[in-house]
Parts: structure tokens; sequence; C-alpha cells
């Protein structure tokens, strides 16, 4: 007997149920008219130090909700949790990323219409978060400067989706001798479309920029 | 790397069309990878090597279809092969460029094969 072969083209995106589970979070946020920001980086950028800032600064002007994603522990969540805003843990339980259903299962627990601004705090990573869409308006990514000034040229796929590259740590700028020029350059060329803000969440400096960001984008939102 | 979790969805689709067929088996997978995708090809393969045993795709081989990036360039608006990313247009030298191409990840086909009745 001889076996029959045939070809079946499929051409269908991998990822296309999570982009399907993204486009019902987009849908669900937008219906509540709330901005979705989704925060990325290396382990150790300043994310979380970000975030409590963040929080405690805008508490009075604006309602945040945090998702924030880890592989392990809710250390995190601890660390944002008495600042007034609601704030669920994401453990992962070792995936090295969120993805749209796990977002989809967290946000069961906020009440949207109690909010204006939902930041997701990403797992620590800028491999594998770059190819997972989770249905937010913003892909906001931290680099700092102690991290070497050809970090965007290392991880291009990440930085080229970026709405927002935040430097961080500026205050440390001089310290490690970071060459804050070519930084901005390579950031510069990997995301030319991006908004490029330079702050620190320890000294305070420039985060009004970031403030008026948000204000700016939740006005037009 | 999430390339086990693709590979994972790979087979998920791939299963899905060979069960309508009882008795067949796939013998060869394509898939199709943009530069700028985010994955690793030889991850990929290994990923596929480990996972497929004791599946009906046991006997199968991989394909990967490589997508070159294409980007565009908005100042000379011109279209550019880039030999690495970021790069400037190969034209003018700007660096203000839109990817064309080269982010796609998809099952492109799958062949499969049974014993005649």
């Amino acid at each position: 007997m001889e076996p029959r072969r045939w070809i079946v083209e499929v051409n269908q995106a991998l990822l296309g149920k999570n982009a399907e589970l993204a486009m019902r979070n987009r849908e669900r946020f937008h219906q509540h008219g709330l901005l979705v920001a989704n925060i990325l980086s290396v382990p150790g950028s300043g994310k979380t130090a970000l975030l409590e800032r963040t929080l405690s600064d805008l508490r009075d002007e604006m309602r945040i909700g945090v998702q924030v994603g880890d592989l392990q522990t809710d250390n995190d969540a601890r660390r944002l949790s008495d600042r007034g805003a609601p704030v669920v843990q994401i453990v992962t339980g070792g995936c090295c990323h969120l993805d749209a259903s796990m977002i989809a299962q967290a946000n069961e627990k906020f009440d949207f219409d109690q909010l204006d601004l939902l930041i997701i705090e990403n797992v620590g990573n800028l491999v594998c978060t770059a190819s997972y869409d989770l249905g937010e308006d913003l892909r906001v990514v931290l680099v700092s400067v102690t991290e070497g000034e050809d970090k965007p040229l290392k991880y291009p796929v990440i930085f080229r989706k970026a709405d927002v590259v935040l430097l961080t740590k500026i205050d440390l700028a001089e310290a490690v001798g970071a060459d804050l020029a070519a930084l901005r350059e390579n950031i510069r060329r990997t995301a030319p479309s991006a908004t490029i803000a330079e702050l620190s969440a320890r000294s305070g400096q420039g985060l009004d920029a970031w403030y008026d960001f948000l204000r700016t984008r939740l006005q037009t939102k | 790397m999430h390339e086990a979790s693709i590979m994972q969805q790979v087979f998920d689709l791939a299963f899905e069309h060979q069960s309508r067929h009882p008795g067949s088996c796939i013998v060869r997978l394509r898939l199709r990878a943009g530069d700028l995708a985010g994955v690793i090809p030889e991850a990929l393969c290994f990923a596929f090597e480990a996972m497929k045993p004791n599946t009906p795709a046991e006997r199968a081989e991989l394909e990967i279809e490589r997508v070159p990036a294409l980007l565009h360039c908005r100042a000379c608006d011109r279209d550019f092969e880039p030999f690495e990313f970021p790069s400037a247009c190969h034209s003018c030298g700007a660096w203000q460029t839109e990817v064309q191409r080269g982010t796609e990840l998809e099952l492109a086909r799958i062949e499969m094969e049974s014993a005649e009745m």
C-alpha cells in the first residue's frame, strides 16, 4: 500500500490566541475609559521604585490600579500595597512573561469604574515580554543608566515597540560614568517614534515630565 | 526564551488539522519566522525535537522559512532590507525607519501522510 501524502496550507499566526485575548482585554479597558500602561525592563531597572513614587505622588490626582508580575513571591505587591492603590500580584510560577490570559484573570479582581489608569508591571525580561500584547495602550520600556549604552541595540525588538522609553537612575549617571549621549542616540535609532524621558525615582529628578505625559494621555483618552 | 510555549501552539494547531484525518500522521511542518519576530530558530528546533516523541508528529521534520526584515525610510521614502536591526537607511543614512516586514511568526503549512485505503 502506497502511503498518501498531502499538504495543508495553514498560514496562521502563532500567538493568535494571545492576540485574540489581548483584543478582548483592550475592548474591556476601552469600555471603562481606562488608560493602560505595560511597564517593561530587565530585572533591577527600577520598575517597582518608579511605581512606588508614581502611586504616592499622583494618589490625589488620578485613580491608579496595579497588576504586578513576577516569577515568584508577592514582594512587589507588598512594596506597593500601602499607597492607596489596588494592587494585584500575578505570580507566573516560572513563566518568563505576562500574557493576555493572565491579565484577563487579574482584571476580575478590579472594579474598573473606580480607576483611571491601570499600570501593569511586567516580569523583568526584555526578550519574551516583547512578543505578548496584553491589551495595553502604552508600552513603557525602562533602561537604567547603569545597564550600558548599548542595551537598546541588544534588545531591538522590544525597544522598537516602545511608546515611551524612560532612562532611569539618572542620578547615578555620573557616578557610573554612563555615556548618556550614546545611550540617547541608541534609543532614538531603535525607537524613533518613542517619547523619551530621563528620571530618578530616588531623587525625584525628571518625574514631572513622566507625570505630565500620563496626564496628557489620560486627558486625550 | 519562550520557544517551548510557541512550539506547543504549533503542535496544538497542527494536531487540530491532523485529527480530522484518523490514521494520519504529520511528516513535515513549516514555520515562517521574521527576523524581527524575537524567536531563535535553533531554540524552536530544539523545542520541536524535545516535544515531538509519542505524538502524531513523532516522525516529522521542521522547516523554518526565514522572512528578512524590510524597513521603510521616512526621510527618503525608500524601502530597504537591513543587514542588522536597528539600521540606518541604505540610501540616505537616516535612522527614522518603520518596519514593513519581518515580525511574522506563523505556521505556514503541514504535510501529512496516511496509508492508502
